[in-house]
């Protein structure tokens, strides 16, 4: 056994991706099994793996872990990357991944939803960006002055929100032009060691959805998107 | 007692009540202050203190804390209700995670137009009944013997399973007709002083909101 752990997900970003970042952070190197069949899936729920029948699951350190919050809230903590105390950790940290983890889960969500809503939302998510959760982030840089959004060090905040920034500049390359700031960590967070090996190609980061990607979630899970993903 | 934690929200359960429910089994006494127009919380959002122009807000130790889930760890991690070390805080946060995902479809049902209440009722009640209950039933099967899911010690998965036992219990009173063991730690930990406490009436705990309720609360946010 190699103690790497392993990432079972479908073949693409989901709710896994951020997972992978962390990881790729930390330095860690990781082994992945994607699904690409309904047989897959049920087996894995047949064997027990699956504590909730739902993936992500991430098998590490012995514990077979799902819930996407508890398995990043456990590598950021095993890897040094969740502040130096109770109040970097809650004020900060937390506060601002879970304001990523929503603007990021509008995004995910929108490959699955029918194509007029798409068209609706594409906008909205872009808007909510700029206005709401930019701004903030922006504001956090201004007032806090290290370069990183907590403390004097990487934390898994940072990772999160170039995560962010990222995706979102995939839909609208223009969106940081108001934040200068966020520019500057982008750029910085980026030239990391292990994020910008994690940045090039060959890395395990993957691409954005396709339809095949969500054709093949479709039939996997065979159930309404919003519920199981 | 000083008050030791206020409250911005609704007067509703919403994102809130599981806050609620943790302030009070860690003995943290709290006041609210509940929105009542869209105005009340237009002016909280000019104020500067809303990082995400969004409540709960929590001001607490010196601190105006949003977004549920990193006050619910702040409380929990503050008051030993989140585990020895870091792999029990891990399997607390997977259980608790899944209490969440279902408290969602609960919060959104009123939001459901009345034609497709019945079929939204019947998919939580599957998903309680067929993903998440079968899961605690199984941990409690484990480890029997001990009273807690977690490092045989209270923990925030104590409270938080139970709160979101009885919101089910609301919707379909036997859902757990096929889960005694979790009919026993649900007895139990009633019983547990300050749980005991929170479950009487007079209470801050919130009730079921009221359909005529909807749209004022609608117009808020």
């Amino acid at each position: 056994m190699s103690g790497k752990p392993k990432l079972t997900y479908f073949n693409g970003r989901g709710r896994m991706e951020s997972v992978r970042w962390l990881l790729a952070a930390a330095g860690v190197e990781f082994e992945e099994v994607f699904l690409e069949t309904r047989e897959q899936y049920l087996k894995l729920i047949q064997d027990g793996d699956l504590l909730f029948d739902q993936v992500p699951l991430v098998d590490i350190d012995g514990m077979k872990m799902v819930q996407t919050r508890a398995i990043l809230s456990y590598i950021a903590g095993k890897h040094n990357l969740y502040g130096k105390d109770l109040k970097e950790r809650a004020l900060y940290i937390d506060t601002y991944v879970e304001g990523t983890m929503d603007l990021m889960q509008m995004i995910l969500t929108l490959p699955f939803s029918l194509p007029e809503a798409k068209e609706k939302n594409l906008p909205l998510i872009i808007e909510k960006a700029k206005n709401r959760y930019f701004p903030a982030y922006e504001k956090v840089l201004k007032q806090h002055c290290q370069g990183f959004l907590v403390g004097n060090q990487l934390s898994w905040a940072d990772v999160h929100l170039l995560e962010a920034i990222l995706m979102v500049e995939e839909k609208d390359p223009t969106v940081l032009s108001e934040f200068p700031l966020l520019q500057g960590f982008k750029t910085r967070i980026s030239n990391m060691p292990t994020i910008k090996k994690f940045l090039q190609p060959g890395s395990q980061r993957k691409p954005q959805p396709d339809d095949k990607y969500v054709a093949t979630v479709m039939k996997i899970l065979k159930e309404a998107m919003y519920y199981s993903i | 007692m000083s008050v030791k934690a206020k409250l911005h929200y609704f007067n509703g359960r919403g994102r809130m009540e599981t806050i609620r429910w943790l302030l009070a089994v860690a003995g943290v006494e709290f006041e609210e202050y509940f929105f009542e127009t869209r105005e009340e919380l237009i002016k909280l959002q000019q104020s500067g203190v809303l990082l995400f122009q969004q409540v709960p807000l929590v001001e607490i130790d010196g601190m105006n804390m949003v977004q549920t889930r990193a006050i619910l760890n702040y409380i929990a991690a503050k008051h030993n209700l989140y585990g020895k070390h870091l792999k029990e805080r891990a399997l607390i946060d997977m259980y608790v995670e899944a209490t969440m995902d279902l408290n969602d479809l609960v919060m959104c049902h009123p939001m459901q137009p009345p034609e497709g209440r019945e079929k939204n009722l019947a998919l939580i009640v599957d998903k309680a009944t067929n993903r998440y209950f079968p899961a605690y039933e199984k941990v409690i099967l484990k480890d029997h013997g001990q009273d807690y899911l977690v490092g045989n010690q209270f923990s925030r998965a104590d409270v938080q399973v139970p709160e979101t036992i009885l919101m089910m219990e609301e919707m379909k009173p036997d859902i757990l007709a096929k889960f005694p063991l979790l009919q026993g730690f649900k007895a139990r930990i009633s019983n547990n002083p300050t749980i005991k406490k929170f479950l009487q009436p007079g209470s801050q705990r919130k009730s079921e909101i009221e359909e005529k309720m909807i749209p004022q609360v609608m117009k808020i946010f």
